[in-house]
């Protein structure tokens, strides 16, 4: 656990980067600093590890007030990644990741075998270990940075826009691998970043920062998408954070509809008035036939309209509405755990089952 | 013919024996040479991984050692040996403070220029101040810290003929000699040695260089001249530019230094040792 009291940064040149800052961030979870540039979340972040001294207030980590430690102990017992990883350009990526094993006083051997299992754990081969930094991509390199945070094995781990530095897709797979991580290593972790997306996608905890270092909002991003506490946080989360407050939204029971389903391969029958879906021998959907379309002989992959996004039944309804909306036919294709085909929605479906859900998750609340 | 003057001169077995002979010569220059490197280093390389590191006195360091370079060394030798009144004493100072200057810019330079956040990460990673400076800073300045001490002694080298203006030798001798007594010949060979000298001592300090220098900043060096799109990072392109302003900073110091022919002569092996390297 961490406590910030009354925390007040002012930099030499008159600066208030973080004001009267009071948190509380618990163990175990992940919470996101979130907020516009500028708005002390990195300051607030540094002040845990003394990388930057607070010029009043008080910052416990465990109960323990951290100006009661020596800075470079205490920072060897806290784990910190920061945005372009960091690593030491002079050093294999082994070496990179031994670090603190090395500082902390273990043998050279002791340290490499850990940071192989480290390397290991974090999804990258372990002949990369041979490699130096240069020579791995971006989204390798932030691995390697993950890696080396977590080597002498710290309770917090402190993290500062990991991810800004890589490509969407990349990123969206490191953010699945941290929350990978997190089940099985159940650290207190604190990571920053601007990106509203980001911050309700891994947060269990959200802290809305506002220009000033003011705390806007602390709340489970679900609260915070659904009731915003001010102006200032409704514009910060977004336009459409109605849409993505769906990403909360159990789907419970989605009714589903089936449609007609021809296989790969198979001859397509008599033209229709209703849209076909194809599926390969897995049953896993391949695409559409247009209603009244006629095929010569048997259906193949080359004549079919390509379908949208896929829905997995179970989880949140967001997906649904997706897949719903980006289907040529307007029907969503469900399937289920192993990409097979399970039925169809449609988005008025989706919406009738949220609206059903609204009254009910507010009443929950107000009950509070 | 002035190089038929020269080869007649260098095949002289007169010309290669005792004490004022090719050999004797080349001993005494590249003697003073090394002394004096070497005494800079041990002053330049520890004041600027200091100023480097703690980033204070940068302004003072950058100052000092714009004015140092705009003293002209053989007026400083010749003061100072007129001041202690004879020995290698003052021919040996003023090559170190000629020295100093671009040893120190390097060594600075070096550690200035090693990634923020590398060096943030080092102090995150809960390193001690001497922690950082002998295992991160150090090594990632080594490339601009070498090519300050090559840079040096390739100034040195120019430079240290001035040792013959006070009757202390080296190659600088026949350059005096041939010009007292118009021998071009002697003039032009001098001249030549001393361009070799310099050529040679630049190609030990090269392997030397690659000796220090970890293995991991070459590969940043190469994965920099790979085209952008090749190589996301940003890392590798920034040590890359600092090499090469490092090395275009060092042929400006040498060329304002003097104009003869073995420093002219100098410069064009500089800049063909540093082409071929890049
Ligand atoms: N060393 C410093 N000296 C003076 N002012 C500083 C210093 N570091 C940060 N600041 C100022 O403090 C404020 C908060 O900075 P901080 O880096 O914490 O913001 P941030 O929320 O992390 O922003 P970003 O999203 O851009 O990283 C800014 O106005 C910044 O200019
Ligand atoms: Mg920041």
């Amino acid at each position: 656990m961490i406590e910030f009291r009354a925390v007040t940064k002012r930099f030499d040149d008159g600066t208030v980067a973080v004001n009267q800052l009071d948190l509380t961030v618990e163990a175990g979870i992940i919470t996101v600093f979130v907020g516009p540039s500028g708005c002390g979340k990195t300051t607030s972040l540094r002040m845990i590890n003394r990388m930057v001294e607070p010029t009043s207030g008080t910052i416990l980590v465990d109960g323990q007030d951290v100006r009661a430690a020596d800075p470079p102990r205490l920072r060897r017992g806290i784990g910190y990644v920061i945005q372009q990883a960091g690593l030491f350009p002079h050093r294999t990526v082994l070496d990179n990741v031994a670090t603190v094993p090395l500082l902390s006083g273990w043998s050279r051997g002791r340290a490499r075998h850990r940071a192989a299992e480290l390397l290991e754990l974090v999804g990258l081969p372990a002949e990369l270990g041979r490699r130096y930094p240069a020579q791995l991509s971006g989204g390798q390199q932030q691995r390697v940075g993950v890696a080396r945070a977590l080597a002498a094995d710290p309770p917090v781990l402190l993290m500062d826009e990991p991810f800004s530095a890589v490509d969407p897709v990349v990123r969206e797979g490191l953010q699945d691998e941290l929350l990978r991580l997190q089940d099985e290593l159940d650290k207190t972790i604190v990571f920053v970043t601007h990106d509203i997306d980001e911050a309700v996608r891994i947060g269990e905890k959200v802290a809305v920062f506002r220009e000033g270092g003011v705390l806007a909002q602390y709340a489970a991003p679900a609260e915070l998408l659904a009731r915003p506490a001010d102006d200032f946080v409704a514009g910060f989360v977004g336009r459409d954070r109605g849409y993505r407050s769906l990403s909360f939204v159990d789907s419970g029971e989605v009714a589903l509809d089936q449609v007609s389903t021809v296989a790969i391969g198979q001859p397509a029958g008599a033209p229709t008035a209703e849209w076909v879906l194809v599926l390969d021998e897995q049953r896993h959907p391949r695409g559409w036939l247009p209603p009244r379309s006629t095929v010569e002989g048997a259906v193949t992959e080359a004549g079919l309209t390509p379908g949208g996004s896929l829905y997995q039944a179970g989880t949140p309804l967001r997906g649904a509405l997706d897949a719903a909306l980006s289907s040529p036919s307007g029907l969503g294709v469900v399937v289920d755990e192993r990409g097979g085909y399970a039925g169809v929605v449609t988005a008025r479906q989706v919406l009738d089952l949220i609206e059903r859900a609204r009254p009910t998750a507010t009443g929950a609340e107000r009950g509070h | 013919m002035i190089f038929a003057d020269m080869f007649a001169w260098l095949a002289d077995p007169a010309n290669w024996t005792g004490p004022a002979g090719v050999p004797a010569r080349v001993g005494q220059h590249l003697l003073y040479c090394l002394i004096a490197v070497a005494a800079a280093s041990a002053i330049g390389v520890p004041l600027g991984l200091w100023v480097g590191h703690t980033g204070r006195g940068g302004l003072l360091l950058v100052g000092t050692s714009n004015s140092i370079r705009a003293l002209p060394t053989l007026g400083l030798v010749t003061l100072l040996y007129l001041v202690a009144g004879g020995g290698t004493g003052p021919v040996l100072v003023g090559l170190v403070v000629l020295a100093i200057p671009p040893i120190l810019a390097g060594t600075y330079a070096g550690v200035q220029d090693v990634d923020r956040g590398v060096v943030d990460a080092a102090r995150g990673m809960g390193m001690t101040g001497w922690q950082r400076l002998w295992q991160v800073e150090l090594p990632n300045a080594t490339p601009l810290l070498m090519s300050g001490i090559r840079s040096a002694m390739l100034q040195v080298v120019a430079t240290a003929s001035v040792a013959a203006y006070v009757g202390l030798g080296g190659l600088g001798r026949p350059l005096l000699d041939g010009l007292r007594v118009l021998d071009y010949g002697q003039f032009v060979a001098g001249a030549v040695l001393i361009a070799l000298l310099a050529v040679l001592l630049d190609a030990v300090l090269a392997v030397f260089q690659r000796v220090v220098v970890p293995h991991g900043l070459r590969v940043v060096a190469r994965a920099a001249k790979r085209p952008a799109s090749a190589n996301r990072s940003s890392q590798p392109e920034r040590t890359g530019d600092a090499g090469e302003s490092g090395a275009s900073g060092d042929t400006g110091a040498a060329g304002t230094t003097g104009e003869s022919a073995a420093e002219l002569a100098i410069m064009a092996s500089r800049r063909e040792t540093g082409g071929s390297e890049r």
